[in-house]
């Protein structure tokens, strides 16, 4: 709207449509029960006004206004409710096949780094039309990742990963703030989501890169003897981790789990929490040995070694829930410019 | 203007005693609610100086006026201040304290002195509270989150958060003492359903502050521990779990909010309904609609934490469960309006005070939807949004109708009339300078300013401006009731017994009353809300006060 | 302070306050009101009780392990000292009910005398908390084995939870039980003063209610913190 004078954050992701819809229903609602109110108040009292000689009349009440009046706004707030649910599920769950980008939140900066390798500060930059997943972690305190014009919101949290998705649909530089009080410069740890033309965007990523996360996920795996214990011909003393990645685990506790990011993340820092079913309590714990950015690496490198884990078509972490299928979201009132 | 005393003054729970001693070592329920009337509006003032503060810092983009340390230690202080020392006590201390033994035809309340126990407790609290923002503050923000409160502030959390604890205590033992009077005091005749509604209000008030605030003890508890024993109850460093934190601080947190609001609901019904001059509409609902908040108040608290983690199923439960709350609310702003229909309303200083809160907890609470709804929480959670959401609840909601209860039983506190031309102005500036003050703020929150921010984009000053205007406003509004009450302490015009002529068994007895409110203890015969007997033709009308 | 209630002339309970009608109406409100309060205080151990289950749960292993170095036997003995407290407190109570002094007297110093026997045998515990480093903070230490699974070492930090839950749980107990004491030495020198009446002996009740609570939290701590696991 206005530049300075904003009215309406810009809608720049295929989930923008979507909130803006729940939210424009909501301020007619709640804008058609302001006016009932205060037109039925501003009525009331003046038509009512104390009058000499003209006594207020004593009305006990109505068990049948209560009862409409109770029913109506609950079966409104019901309607609210599962919209609001349809929308929040769809933005809490990514999308299968999703280009991902580890996030580690620190003490007053993002740190980011693209699956293909590249590694940014307080910058996204992302193609557009394509479906991102943010894989986030903090390092010290809760942060929160926000973009207003995607109308994405996720609490970034210490010891374990949580997931966002979004697919911009615009490109431009959009605000990225932090938005969960973590400090000092907590509101300067904002920064930007750069979204570009995919050719554009193929020219940013070919310029300086290190090599893909798995890769280097690869050579740590190497360096901290990994490799000794968890052999790919499982004649190794810990699990075989070709194909683990995305599959449920038995445990040696009797529970099954799916190994999804944070349980990979899990057995690398904590090994005796959910230790595989058939071998020893002997890994040892890597806390402290390795860096947040580390471990990000060592899981994408985990990953690469599932067909499931080379597009990120995990479930996310909170949640075992069937993912979408690829795609071009399509679902009511969104608006994809 | 000279007072005109022709009569020798009668003998009240003022003047029966004088000397600090009679106060402070009081056990009678009147004399403490002024006590408590002392202690909070001078923490209303630390809180709301912090907040002008805020304000200043707010009108440009960059950190201009303070550090960004001490931005965090100004918000901060102004909610813990404001909540615990302010809000949470303000009208079941003050005026539910001398209200509730008056109206239920009571000499005291059951326990005199646990009550003045409560009122040392809360001041030890508040002691507390100011040496630790003297020296240093705290910066966690009021909700403490860990791992930062307990492994990363450099400020005296400790010390907040234990002065915090010794002043739940104090909300606790009056939540206690009310729920014992309701049940055990009542005078003869006076039934459950005889009741006023403010009393049905304050019963469910302290349901809520006998379960919930426990919880919070501990919690500190638990917050005190881990950081000065490096404890991993809540460091993921260490094992712990920071959301566990976050459950147990919102399972107190959230009903909190209900031990503010439900007591200025009760203050809103006994207003309408006298300036209206007509009982309640539907009054069974709307005391079933006060104990139905309190117990549902209790099942939502996760809605704070939808986007901080927790699993989809959780989060769709607590929506839920969230719109189920807001049913009962809503079915009291439908009994209030209905309750102006064929009345007989006058429009006095309590009264405009009720219309503004009818409009603005309206707003608030439909802002309430707004966040209950799990797509739309998504992109306003954490944002000024929140801030405006609570405000209107808090400030323009309880706030409101404490002002509007001060004014409504000044007569019957002090024995004086407060200036009533003043009063209707203070009443108007208020609800402007609120207006102004918060609703930019849904504005900024939906375009995505942050919280807890003291710098920002550039675009966003211009709703800062807007809502820094309102607030300077609003600072007048309610510097002036503090200027006329105590005016009108002095130089006020003697009040009558019953200068509304409202119905209430405190308007039976003198104004001021005497130390043991009743010369004979009542029985009741009568419906509450007995105004068709009040109004009855044969009686001559008493004039109105102002 | 003007009494009115002597206004009508009648011969009243000295230890009737005057804002209340009759005796009845004033003992229902201490009863009413103690009990209130003993659901606060158990809203305030419900948290703990609470971040205890929920780490339990998280950290079973780890959490047996931890457990199985305290040492049941005098949690078991503790659980009996309170049991019988418990006893001698409904005694004392009775025996005000009905006028007889010596027993009054004689139960609630016994009372008072189990009351330390279990603070004496708590501090015993710490003691050897203390010794073994099984104290949170910077010289804890644990080394021991998951039961029933002698290969695999419990996790250190996990079992710090457990202690500092450990700790906090008991030691919040032990200062019910000093003030349960100090509450009981106020009844012990009422009683001797003779204040207890059959008509009148409400601080003995409420004040053996809240015995009472102290000792059910006890009576769940034992079994949550001293029994996870024991035949392993």
């Amino acid at each position: 709207m206005f530049d300075n004078f904003p009215l309406w954050p810009q809608r720049a992701s295929t989930m923008a449509g979507n909130v803006d819809a729940l939210y424009i229903f909501l301020l007619i609602v709640s804008g058609m029960m302001i006016l009932l109110i205060f037109t039925a108040v501003i009525f009331f009292s003046a038509r009512f006004r104390h009058r000499r000689g003209v006594p207020a009349e004593q009305i006990e009440g109505s068990t049948p206004l209560e009862l409409i009046w109770s029913v109506i706004p609950f079966v409104v707030f019901m309607v609210i409710f599962l919209w609001g649910a349809i929308v929040y599920f769809k933005g809490r769950t990514p999308p299968r096949d999703a280009t991902e980008v580890y996030v580690v939140a620190k003490q007053w900066m993002w740190k980011l780094e693209h699956a293909e390798g590249q590694r940014e500060i307080n910058e996204l930059h992302v193609p557009v039309d394509r479906d991102v997943k943010l894989i986030m972690t903090s390092q010290d305190v809760i942060h929160s990742f926000f973009v207003p014009a995607f109308r994405m919101k996720q609490d970034v949290l210490p010891g374990r990963y949580t997931v966002a998705w979004f697919r911009a649909t615009k490109p431009g530089s959009y605000h990225l703030f932090c938005t969960q009080y973590c400090g000092t410069q907590h509101s300067g740890m904002i920064g930007n989501v750069i979204v570009m033309e995919p050719a554009q965007y193929e020219a940013w990523m070919s310029g300086g890169v290190t090599g893909p996360l798995s890769a280097t996920g690869e050579k740590i795996f190497a360096e901290l003897g990994c490799a000794t214990c968890h052999r790919s011909d499982s004649q190794g003393r810990g699990p075989n981790l070709q194909g683990v990645f995305g599959r449920p685990v038995d445990l040696a506790d009797g529970r099954t789990v799916t190994a999804d990011e944070n349980y990979l993340r899990e057995c690398i820092l904590d090994p005796g929490a959910k230790r595989v079913k058939g071998f020893q309590p002997i890994m040892p714990t890597f806390q402290g040995l390795v860096s947040e950015e580390q471990v990000n690496a060592l899981v994408a490198y985990v990953k690469s070694l599932s067909p499931a884990g080379k597009s990120g078509a995990a479930p996310g972490p909170a949640v075992a829930v069937p993912v979408r299928a690829a795609g071009r979201a399509v679902s009511k009132g969104s608006q994809v410019q | 203007m000279a007072i005109e005393n022709p009569q020798p003054e009668r003998v009240n729970y003022l003047n029966k005693e004088y000397g600090i001693g009679s106060w402070l070592l009081t056990t009678d329920h009147k004399r403490i609610a002024l006590l408590y009337l002392i202690s909070i509006t001078f923490f209303f003032f630390i809180g709301g100086f912090f907040a002008l503060l805020i304000r200043l810092e707010l009108l440009t983009p960059t950190g201009d006026l303070v550090q960004a340390d001490t931005y965090n230690k100004l918000f901060t202080m102004h909610g813990q201040v404001m909540v615990f020392f302010f809000l949470i006590p303000s009208i079941p201390a003050v005026l539910g304290n001398f209200l509730v033994p008056m109206m239920i035809g009571a000499k005291d309340l059951a326990f005199p002195r646990i009550n003045l126990l409560s009122w040392y407790i809360y001041v030890i609290g508040g002691v507390m509270m100011l040496h630790c923002m003297a020296t240093g503050g705290v910066d966690t923000g009021w909700t403490f989150y860990t791992p930062f409160s307990t492994a990363f502030s450099n400020t005296k959390v400790i010390e907040a958060g234990l002065a915090i604890f010794v002043a739940g205590f104090s909300s606790i033992l009056t939540g206690l003492n009310f729920i014992v009077t309701i049940h055990r005091m009542r005078a003869p005749g006076m039934t459950w359903t005889r009741l006023p509604l403010f009393i049905w209000a304050h019963y469910a008030t302290s349901i809520i502050q006998i379960l919930g605030t426990p919880v919070i003890a501990i919690t500190l508890v638990l917050v005190v521990a881990e950081r000065a024993l490096h404890l991993g109850i809540f460091d993921p460093k260490l094992g712990g779990d920071p959301l566990l934190f976050q459950h147990l601080f919102w399972f107190y947190s959230h009903p909190a909010v209900y031990i503010m609001i439900l007591p200025s609901m009760g203050v809103v019904t006994e207003i309408i309904a006298c300036f209206s001059r007509k009982r309640i509409f539907g009054y069974s609902f709307v005391a079933l609609s006060s104990i139905a908040i309190a117990v549902f108040g209790f099942l939502v608290w996760a809605h704070h934490m939808f986007v901080a983690g927790i699993s989809v199923y959780a989060a769709l439960v607590f929506s839920l469960l969230s719109y189920a709350v807001a049913v009962p609310s809503a079915v009291k702003v439908f009994n209030w309006t209905a309750t102006l229909y064929k009345g007989s309303i006058h429009y006095d200083a309590p009264m405009l005070y009720a219309f503004g809160f009818l409009g603005l907890f309206t707003i608030g609470g439909l802002t309430g939807l707004f966040l209950a709804a799990l797509g739309v929480n998504m992109h306003v959670h954490d944002t000024y949004f929140v801030i405006a959401h609570f405000h209107y609840i808090m400030v323009g909601g309880a706030v409101m109708g404490y002002l509007g209860g001060m004014h409504f039983w000044w007569p019957k506190i002090s024995g004086k009339l407060y200036p009533e031309g003043w009063a209707r102005l203070a009443a108007l500036i208020v609800f402007i300078g609120f207006n102004l003050t918060f609703f930019p703020q849904f504005i900024l929150g939906y375009v995505g300013m942050p919280r807890r921010y003291y710098q920002y984009p550039p675009e966003f000053q211009v709703l800062n401006v807007l809502s820094t205007a309102g607030a300077t406003i609003l600072g007048v509004g309610y510097l002036l009731p503090m200027i006329y009450f105590l005016w009108s302490m002095r130089y006020g015009q003697p009040a009558p017994d019953n200068p509304w002529n409202a119905a209430g068994l405190e308007w039976k007895t003198a104004s001021p009353p005497p130390t043991f409110n009743f010369d004979e203890e009542p029985v009741v015969t009568w419906e509450a809300y007995n105004y068709d007997e009040l109004d009855a033709p044969h009686k001559e009308e008493v004039p109105v006060a102002g | 302070m003007p009494d009115s209630s002597l206004i009508h002339g009648e011969v009243q309970n000295p230890a009737l306050l005057h804002h209340f009608a009759e005796p009845q109406q004033q003992r229902d409100a201490a009863s009413l009101g103690m009990w209130i309060f003993l659901g606060t205080e158990v809203m305030f151990f419900g948290g703990l009780f609470c971040a205890y289950l929920i780490y339990r749960l998280k950290y079973f292993g780890d959490f047996a392990a931890a457990s199985q170095t305290l040492n049941a036997a005098l949690g078991a003995a503790n659980t009996v000292v309170l049991i019988c407290s418990s006893l001698t407190v409904v005694l004392a109570v009775w025996a005000a009910q009905h006028a007889r002094r010596t027993m009054l007297l004689g139960s609630l110093v016994l009372t008072i005398i189990l009351g330390f026997a279990f603070l004496g045998i708590k501090a015993d515990e710490y003691q050897e908390k203390f010794e073994l480093h099984h104290v949170p903070g910077a010289s804890f230490q644990f080394q021991k084995s998951i039961p029933g699974h002698p290969d695999q070492m419990a996790n250190p930090q996990h079992a710090q939870i457990y202690f500092a839950l450990y700790f906090i749980m008991t030691g919040l107990h032990a200062v019910h039980m000093i003030v349960g004491i100090g509450i009981f030495i106020w009844l012990l020198y009422s009683a001797w003063r003779g204040r207890f009446t059959p008509d009148y002996y409400t601080p003995m009740e409420i004040g053996g209610l809240y015995w009472h609570f102290v000792d059910i939290i006890w009576i769940y701590l034992f079994p949550l913190l001293y029994l996870i696991d024991l035949h392993k």
